[in-house]
């Protein structure tokens, strides 16, 4: 009978904080092709597929960069919520309503043309995600409610408001009774980059600008410090003066208006109108992209596109192979438990302890490191 | 007469599922660890009840799976929480992530398969007694199932030596520890009941309720569970009437979702006039009443800031790494 011990080490580790990450998709692969075999499949056969077709070519890399850019979006402004220890899961639901509040212009007056259009747009779509967000923070500072399950009800909420919108009242007249409204004017769409080599728009631009703004605000500026002390210790910050309600204002508003940045980008880019379901999820797996990315704006880019590619990935196991494209959030849960297992090696050492060593005396002679004991 | 007891029938269908995940949450909570997985244990539940039951033909058979399956994948979780300290918020969504995607795979043959319902109990002499009868002695297993463990959980945390142990180790692990507890181990079966519960809960939904393998049924009941607890100031019998009374607007909504007006015409002019200024929303806010409730029953109950520090397990959701 062995069990785990967990030894704390004086400091973080520098080089596991590193390598964590990587650790974690080692391990993921490993699991990954454990659950390949019980599905019949060659492994390798199905890691091409699932990992390397999907971005072989230059067109298929547009497809990444479109799948990228919201899971960036999103997951940048959540690391600030969990940096400040604000845990807004809502974040599908933000999407929604930024997407619904950009299409307020193209939808309800689409003889509203021109170059003003499209920033308004964003615009919007940005203070729709803060607006929705604003509630669950609200909620938390006023009446000392729960923000995780706030913030997921109003999920579902808005998941029902938008399948009541392209239903009802913005259903396209000409649709011929399809829940969607009407296609997006020209001045109304998110330009291609690149429209001769492939799909993607500038919503991938926005979220590369994102994370680089979120990483000098995250460590060069005050506000980031703020967020960092109230987040680890709400006590010390609250001696330095930071203001906790503002605080957790200040996260919902913040990841709130990326996320409405990022599903108004979605629609007004990938998808050009509303439709009943506008994103497979991203609000969810961008949670995954914030810890794979290790809370740091520079590492989400790099997670992102990981992630991107399992939504890729899933599709193409499930065209080629016939696998359920579940298999994606398959890949995704298990990545991010990985990691979160992974990043107990920064703060821990593990040992595994026979339990005939347990002994006391035995123990101790055993310990390698006694120091350890006088540094906590 | 008839429809009432068929009402109150629908509800206390509606209300097991969220009754039996969210007391086995509240045995989890009392011992100090904040699972929010259990959405995902549910959902894996219920394609484990529900592939179980078809590939054996034994809806019971389906039900221990249920129960297992829910077990085991809680143990995924308290490995990364009690083993290695990981953050309980974040491992929990990755076991609600996880599970939703792991069960959608799972069950992608299932979906469309015609599935077996567990039989409601049916005791001569006494299920067909008028009116009470059914209620009391014709409804489905779980149903008994449900109220006996809010009992059980009941007694065996406030009437046992144990009991107040687990609850000692919540408000906190460190004395708990000090005083030469177990507390890893106390939390370990904790999280396995609480998975053991949540499985069984999505074991109803998918051999009681509907039977049959949706993607995704659960539907945000797992993080309704949730609430409950909150809600019930982790008392069991508070979650059982916050069960019962989300549990009667689950129903409520899709009753009035599916009824037909014109069937009303006969009825007492009131009764026409409220199920027809009901039947004037649109269907979507009918849907997203539970949810809004929930939103509205947290905020009426965390309004008193002192009450629910009181209530609180003061060591909720934090790591614990004993020191030798």
């Amino acid at each position: 009978m062995m069990r785990l011990e967990l030894v704390k080490r004086p400091q973080r580790s520098a080089l596991f904080s590193a390598l964590s990450p990587f650790i974690a998709f080692a391990l993921t692969i490993i699991a990954g092709a454990i659950m390949f075999a019980l599905l019949g499949v060659n492994p390798l056969t199905a890691f091409n597929i699932y990992f390397i077709e999907p971005i072989s070519q230059v067109w298929q890399l547009h497809e990444l960069a479109i799948k990228a850019a919201p899971l960036i979006l999103i997951a940048v402004g959540l690391s600030v919520c969990y940096k400040a220890n604000v845990w807004n899961i809502g974040a599908e639901g933000q999407f929604i309503f930024g997407a619904i509040f950009g299409s307020i212009i193209p939808v309800l007056f689409p003889q509203f043309e021109g170059p003003l259009v499209l920033p308004l747009m964003l615009l919007l779509g940005m203070v729709g995600g803060a607006v929705y967000a604003a509630i669950p923070a609200f909620l938390k500072t006023r009446f000392n409610t729960n923000e995780i399950l706030t913030s997921l009800m109003l999920v579902y909420v808005a998941q029902l408001f938008l399948d009541w919108l392209v239903r009802g009242p913005w259903r396209d007249p000409q649709g011929h009774g399809f829940p969607q409204t009407i296609q997006f004017g020209d001045s109304a769409v998110l330009p291609e980059l690149l429209p001769d080599a492939g799909r993607a728009n500038w919503g991938f631009v926005f979220a590369l600008v994102a994370a680089v703004l979120i990483w000098i605000l995250m460590s060069r500026m005050l506000k980031g410090f703020e967020v960092r002390v109230l987040g680890s210790s709400p006590r010390a910050g609250r001696f330095a003066g930071f203001g906790l309600k503002r605080m957790v204002f200040f996260a919902f508003l913040l990841s709130g208006a990326l996320a409405g940045l990022a599903g108004i980008s979605e629609v007004s880019g990938a998808i050009g109108q509303l439709q009943p379901v506008i994103s497979p999820g991203y609000g969810f797996t961008a949670i995954i992209v914030a810890f794979l990315g290790r809370l740091n704006p520079l590492g989400i880019v790099a997670a992102g596109l990981v992630l991107a590619l399992t939504y890729l990935g899933g599709e193409a196991v499930q065209s080629a192979l016939g696998i359920s494209d579940k298999v994606a959030r398959v890949f995704q849960g298990m990545l991010l438990f990985f990691v979160l297992g992974c990043d107990t090696l920064i703060h821990y050492r593990i040992r595994l302890v026979g339990l005939a060593l347990t002994k006391p005396e035995g123990a101790a002679k055993l310990d390698p490191e006694p120091k350890l004991k006088e540094a906590r | 007469m008839d429809i009432t007891v068929n009402i109150l029938l629908t509800i206390a269908t509606a209300a097991t599922p969220l009754l039996i995940a969210a007391i086995g949450e509240l045995v989890v909570e009392r011992s100090g660890v904040l699972n929010l997985g259990v959405e995902g244990m549910m959902i894996m539940g219920a394609v484990g009840g529900f592939g179980v039951s078809y590939l054996t033909g034994s809806p019971w058979i389906g039900l221990l799976a249920a129960i297992a399956m829910g077990a085991v994948f809680s143990l995924l979780f308290a490995v990364m929480t009690l083993s290695l300290a990981t953050n309980q918020v974040a491992t929990g969504l990755s076991l609600t992530l996880l599970g939703l995607g792991l069960s959608g795979m799972m069950g992608t043959s299932f979906v469309g398969q015609p599935g077996e319902r567990l039989p409601n109990l049916d005791i001569p002499g006494l299920t067909s007694i008028p009116v009470i009868g059914r209620l009391l002695f014709g409804q489905d297993p779980i149903f008994y199932i449900s109220i006996a463990l809010t009992a059980a959980v009941t007694w065996f945390l406030f009437k046992t030596r144990t009991g107040l142990t687990l609850r000692s180790i919540g408000d906190s692990h460190t004395s708990a520890h000090a005083l030469g507890i177990k507390v890893i181990r106390y939390r370990y079966l904790s999280v396995i009941f609480g998975g053991a519960c949540a499985g069984l809960a999505g074991g109803h939904l998918s051999l009681v309720y509907t039977p049959q393998w949706v993607e995704n049924m659960t539907a945000g009941r797992g993080w309704i569970a949730l609430a409950l607890v909150v809600f019930a100031s982790w008392r069991p019998w508070r979650v059982l009437a916050g069960a019962y009374i989300f549990g009667a607007i689950w129903v409520g909504q899709l009753h009035v979702q599916a009824i037909n007006l014109q069937d009303f015409v006969d009825a007492p002019w009131v009764i026409y006039k409220v199920i027809a200024f009901l039947k004037s929303f649109p269907s979507q806010l009918l849907s997203s009443l539970p949810y809004l409730a929930t939103v509205v029953v947290l905020v009426l109950i965390s309004r008193n800031k002192r009450l629910t520090m009181m209530n609180t397990p003061a060591s909720l959701g934090q790591p614990f790494v004993p020191d030798r």
